[in-house]
């Protein structure tokens, strides 16, 4: 087996074996859908919502969060402890680069991010009818450039914080904004309008999700910004990561 | 035959200058000792022979390869242990071996590396959940899973308890005996005598000395002392005639013999010819630690 199919298989069997990341970053998304279903008053069209239903408003928040809990927590944690602990360090001695081991971590966070989601979207419809996106394509157009964008700066947290704790600290900031910015702290109709049309530029980018799930086109702008996170946010994550 | 050659190697960070003009050679098979204070260079100096970092001067060979050019090849061939440096917590044993063998072209077989490395029994413990002589020896088992020709080992016992130390001493031997060239960093006196066929001493980023751990100390100072109490009295002369020894003391019911060579032998041939018997016979040397101090002028250990 290739040195970076073992690596990944490997870095998936530690996330998993993780107490955390597995029911942090795997779960609560989850939970929390479960949770708010749990209430009837949140599954009923409201006139305040224009006849929607809450949930289905909701459900792309919750998509916002399991890319957030694992990019911007799990994902810098992590790697800085990696190089704070000298595995990096170690291997750099064998003939392997440990870029390899970098990109292992980010395969085994993304294919948990979409274990997630692909969670959130089974429960939520076969709990509660939450339909799946109606414009597929757009939805994961949006959603692979919005979950690049956030692991963007996931990357870029790992590649300046000298440890682990620093890692967290930096990313909880990050992780706090794109939660609140994402909707999942209070609704975004709760939100004040300047406030909620800022979110739409914050990445993962939330309304997005939530046209292309309500089968419209995505804003082409949104698109754009999250590509400009990505590119600008991965370019200087590499220029400084530092392997020791 | 050399299998490292280390030519007047420099290394600067900013002002200062960690290595110095540093040369060597290491011989294929044979356990190579660099001894130096804390700060001396030594680890700068295998870092710059790893490939690790780049020097800034000077010529490096590790059989026949230039670990500035030509590291992706070097590490094929090279095993390295690290100081303080770990593995994700939750990583078993059997699984990191595992893991590591997919690195090299012609690993070494982890199954007997573990069994050798007395892991035998953990295969299955997380790396978080193994002791600090553990740990250390699953390091060791990392540096020669790519079954490497030359290992170069970096503070090995730093921080064990004695046992595991000398437990780690034996497991050097093994490597040796099986034909791994090894390069030992090491602040420790009594690990370089033990383990070292021949050692050098850096200070300040200088090589101050290349010998052997006898060569060392006889460089210091050739002279050994004799202590011993007779049970007869003899002349002085009995023990002045023989060549090695250049002074005989008495010391209240103790006799102090000073001299070279052989000398604990040449003494006791020459009293158990005068039917004369030694109590309490002691045999003083000047110690690789005392070598050091002459050498760098401090003490080897914090």
């Amino acid at each position: 087996m290739s040195s970076l199919l073992k690596l990944i298989a490997v870095e998936a069997r530690l996330f998993v074996r993780d107490p955390l990341s597995f029911a942090l970053g795997l779960l609560l998304p989850t939970a929390v859908l479960l949770g708010l279903g749990a209430i009837p008053i949140l599954r009923e069209p409201s006139e305040d919502m224009g006849g929607a239903r809450f949930i289905d408003y909701f459900a792309p928040s919750v998509i916002v969060m399991s890319v957030a809990v694992i990019g911007l927590t799990n994902l810098p944690a992590v790697m800085a402890g990696y190089r704070e602990h000298g595995v990096l360090r170690r291997m750099r001695t064998t003939p392997v680069h440990p870029a390899k081991l970098l990109t292992a971590q980010l395969v085994v966070n993304l294919l948990a991010s979409l274990v997630a989601v692909a969670l959130v979207m089974a429960v939520g419809r076969l709990a509660f009818g939450v339909p799946l996106p109606g414009n597929p394509l757009g939805f994961a157009g949006a959603f692979v450039l919005g979950i690049t964008a956030v692991f963007a700066l996931g990357m870029l947290v790992a590649a300046v914080a000298p440890t682990a704790r620093a890692a967290s600290g930096i990313a909880t900031v990050l992780f706090m904004s794109v939660m609140f910015f994402g909707g999942v702290y209070l609704p975004r109709f709760m939100l004040p309008d300047a406030v909620a049309r800022i979110g739409d530029y914050v990445p993962p980018g939330v309304q997005s999700l939530l046209d292309t799930w309500n089968g419209d086109a995505p804003d082409g702008v949104q698109l754009l910004v999250m590509a400009a996170v990505a590119v600008a946010a991965g370019a200087a994550a590499a220029r400084m990561f530092k392997w020791e | 035959m050399a299998i490292i050659e280390v030519e007047d190697l420099v290394k600067h960070y900013g002002d200062q200058r960690a290595a110095d003009g540093v040369s060597f050679t290491v011989e294929e098979g044979e356990v190579f000792g660099i001894l130096g204070p804390n700060g001396a260079g030594k680890t700068t100096t295998v870092e710059c022979v790893e490939g690790l970092r780049d020097r800034d001067a000077g010529r490096v060979s590790v059989m026949g390869l230039d670990p500035a050019k030509d590291a992706a090849e070097l590490r094929q061939v090279l095993g390295i242990q690290l100081q303080e440096s770990r593995l994700p917590d939750r990583l078993r044993v059997g699984e990191a071996l595992d893991l590591y063998r997919s690195f090299y072209r012609a690993p070494a077989d982890p199954e007997r590396l573990i069994e050798s490395l007395g892991l035998g029994a953990k295969r299955k413990t997380p790396f978080g959940k193994l002791s600090g002589g553990q740990q250390q020896r699953l390091s060791i088992a990392l540096a020669l899973i790519g079954n490497p020709r030359v290992a170069v080992l970096d503070e090995l016992t730093t921080g064990l308890d004695p046992q595991a130390r000398r437990d780690t001493w034996d497991l050097i031997e093994q490597v040796r005996d099986s034909g791994v060239t090894i390069i030992l960093v090491t602040h420790f006196m009594d690990e370089a005598e033990r383990l070292c066929d021949r050692l050098a001493v850096i200070d300040a980023g200088k090589v101050v000395a290349v010998d052997t751990p006898a060569g060392l100390t006889a460089r210091v100072s050739a002279e050994q002392r004799v202590r011993f109490r007779p049970s007869a009295d003899f002349p002085d002369a009995l023990l002045l005639d023989l060549p090695e020894v250049v002074k005989v003391e008495r010391n209240g019911p103790q006799v102090v013999v000073s001299g070279s060579g052989n000398l604990l032998q040449a003494v006791a041939s020459v009293l158990a010819r005068a039917h004369i018997v030694a109590a309490d016979l002691r045999v003083e040397q000047v110690s690789l630690d005392d070598a050091f101090v002459a050498l760098t002028g401090k003490p080897a250990q914090p």
